[in-house]
């Protein structure tokens, strides 16, 4: 059994009259890397600030260990947050920065002194002690306020868009470190993105936000390959959504009349016919031009070429199919008709949502 | 463009004359041997001589410095703190007393000294040393306020959290994080409160008792009489620990400069 390390009972949060966060009750165990995803104004920083004390919840409880922290201070919270701008003390060393926490209190100099030096090797600074945040690049200072977040062994570590700032190539390598060193240290992190990739790459579970409200929970592929809505199916990846209602069924396949006449296979338990639905397929499942498979036929209007991969943008009917192939083979020519098709076991079934 | 560069040379030195020549004129007269600063007889240190022995003037000088050190003090502490509050608190009426604050600045000093002296003689206050700090104390607080202020604006708000997250209770955090920020608003601040209150005539005309003359109202009764020389002489040394001063915070914020950062 997983020790749950923090838990949200009942939190709502208001501002003013605007609801931000709608009664959300989440268990987060010991040691895992737990992403917060929705796009911006979704409520995940709100949820951050909350655990860490910075905001207090409107109403519910937020417990730490086992203890209801949902009035303390963040002071009296033994957790760290990692602020998206680091928010480094622009007047401090990167050694006094990191020894802050300890400082306040009130260890004595010689252990503050070693586990500085600890840290420092943790996060790769050594020789950056006598340094100001100003003389650092954007990726030093992260692991600065990183290492002066974990010197204070916190139960958890929140990290709120902590490489927002950085470039692409510098981005991946800092998520990497960051995995890594999550799970050497084993420290709970609760991290919050809107970047679906990054949410993808570094967490063992993902909870999906949409207006305040929790959408899905799930590990990166659970969430990935079975969303439980479109909108975790468009915020995840890239989908292509073909819309039906169901005219048959037997008790191997389910049928799938769209607008146009077309008839799509799908496998499915849980609908009836009649039913509304959305058949969502990755860009990667889509295949083109395979014989004894074709469903939909339609014209290239785009190729992107992207390094590793090929992107094709197909027009069927009204809407744009994306399709993506490995490399660069140059099989097709935009203005070529092409037919449309994939592995019935590809197509996730979703309940149509109203106005989409 | 060679041309262009002479005229503006030109130009600079006109503007250093017109603004340099007064004080060089008066330090020379400080070295005068005729009592009237009018004909430039010969050289002496005679009237650096008559100075010290002037104890009038002295305790005139010795007020005036008791007066600004005093007052800018405690401007400089309100201030700091009410500028902090001002920024970080919400309370009624926030956005007025925000404007209101600009009009001790704007308002003419004869007004404010009237206005003070009113407020004395209602609260029977005796004029002297106490009414004359108090004066000075509320006309510089809004000039801290509004230095600090434009310094707390450009601080990162995050700082202050992230120091309240690291386990800094919140006079901790003023203490280490906020103040250390703000220095350089407290400074200028500072700097202010000092040099206003070290030549202020018109507030102290009516704020100050018999014997709490400071060194700006002695001179101003000593015109009706003549400014003797030994007047040149005190200012020529005053002059001196400015320029001195000066030099100083120049060398300090220029040795900030080079490590990159402003303090």
């Amino acid at each position: 059994m997983k020790k749950v390390i923090v838990k949200l009972e009942n939190f709502s949060k208001k501002f003013g009259e605007k609801e931000i966060i709608k009664d959300i009750n989440l268990e987060i165990y010991e040691g895992e890397f737990l992403t917060f995803l929705g796009s911006s104004g979704c409520g995940k920083t709100t949820i951050l600030r909350s655990i860490s004390g910075l905001d207090t919840p409107s109403s519910g409880k937020v417990y730490i260990d086992g203890e209801d922290v949902t009035n303390f201070e963040p002071p009296q919270r033994q957790v760290n947050t990692i602020f998206q701008n680091y928010a480094l003390f622009p007047l401090m060393t990167v050694e006094k920065n990191i020894a802050f926490g300890l400082k306040m209190k009130k260890v004595p100099k010689e252990e503050i002194q070693k586990r500085v030096t600890k840290m420092l090797d943790l996060v790769h600074l050594n020789g950056y002690e006598k340094r100001k945040p100003k003389e650092l690049s954007g990726g030093e200072q992260q692991r600065v306020s990183i290492a002066r977040g974990l010197i204070n062994n916190p139960k958890v570590l929140l990290l709120d868009e902590p490489l927002s700032a950085l470039d692409l190539k510098l981005r991946k390598k800092m998520q990497l470190e960051l995995k890594q060193l999550q799970r050497k240290l084993g420290i709970t992190f609760i991290y919050v993105t809107h970047d679906q990739e990054e949410a993808l790459s570094m967490s063992d579970r993902i909870v999906v936000l949409k207006d305040g409200r929790i959408e899905q929970i799930g590990t990166p592929v659970e969430v990935y390959e079975n969303p439980k809505s479109l909108y975790v199916a468009d915020f995840l990846g890239e989908a292509n959504v073909f819309k039906g209602k169901i005219t048959d069924r037997n008790n191997k396949y389910t049928l799938v009349t769209m607008q146009d006449g077309s008839v799509l296979k799908c496998y499915e338990k849980q609908f009836n016919l009649e039913d509304m639905v959305s058949l969502v397929v990755r860009p990667e499942n889509i295949k083109i031009n395979v014989k004894n498979k074709a469903f939909l036929r339609g014209k290239i209007v785009e190729q992107v070429y992207d390094g590793a991969f090929t992107k094709i943008h197909i027009k069927y009917e009204k809407q744009i199919v994306k399709s993506m192939i490995s490399g660069n083979d140059k099989l097709h020519q935009v203005g070529d008709e092409v037919t449309i098709s994939w592995d019935i076991e590809d197509a996730i079934v979703l309940r149509s949502e109203d106005g989409e | 463009m060679k041309h262009n560069k002479k005229l503006d040379n030109f130009c600079l030195i006109l503007v250093m004359i017109f603004l340099f020549l007064p004080i060089f004129v008066l330090i020379l007269f400080s070295f005068n041997t005729s009592r009237l600063n009018i004909v430039f007889e010969g050289f002496t240190f005679h009237w650096y001589k008559d100075l010290f022995s002037n104890r009038m003037l002295l305790d005139s000088l010795g007020n005036t410095l008791i007066v600004a050190v005093i007052s800018t003090l405690i401007s400089t502490i309100v201030g700091t703190i009410s500028a902090y509050a001002l920024k970080k608190y919400d309370f009624p009426f926030k956005n007025f007393i925000n404007e209101l604050l600009y009009i001790p600045v704007v308002i003419p000093e004869i007004v404010l000294g009237i206005s003070l002296l009113c407020i004395y003689t209602v609260l029977k206050f005796e004029l002297g040393m106490m009414t004359l700090i108090l004066s000075h104390i509320s006309f510089s607080i809004p000039f801290v306020i509004i230095s600090v202020r434009s310094v707390l604006e450009q601080m990162d708000p995050n700082l202050e959290q992230a120091a309240s997250d690291l386990g800094a209770s919140k006079l901790k955090t003023f203490f280490y994080i906020v103040i250390p920020s703000l220095m350089p608003g407290i400074f200028s601040g500072a700097q202010l409160a000092f040099t206003l209150s070290l030549d202020d005539v018109v507030i102290s005309y009516f704020t100050a008792g018999p014997d709490s003359n400071t060194l700006p109202l002695q001179i101003y009764s000593m015109i009706k009489t003549g400014v003797t020389p030994d007047v040149n002489a005190l200012i020529t040394i005053m002059l001196l620990i400015i320029f001195l001063v000066l030099c100083v915070s120049m060398v300090i914020n220029i040795r900030n400069l080079n490590k990159g950062e402003l303090k």
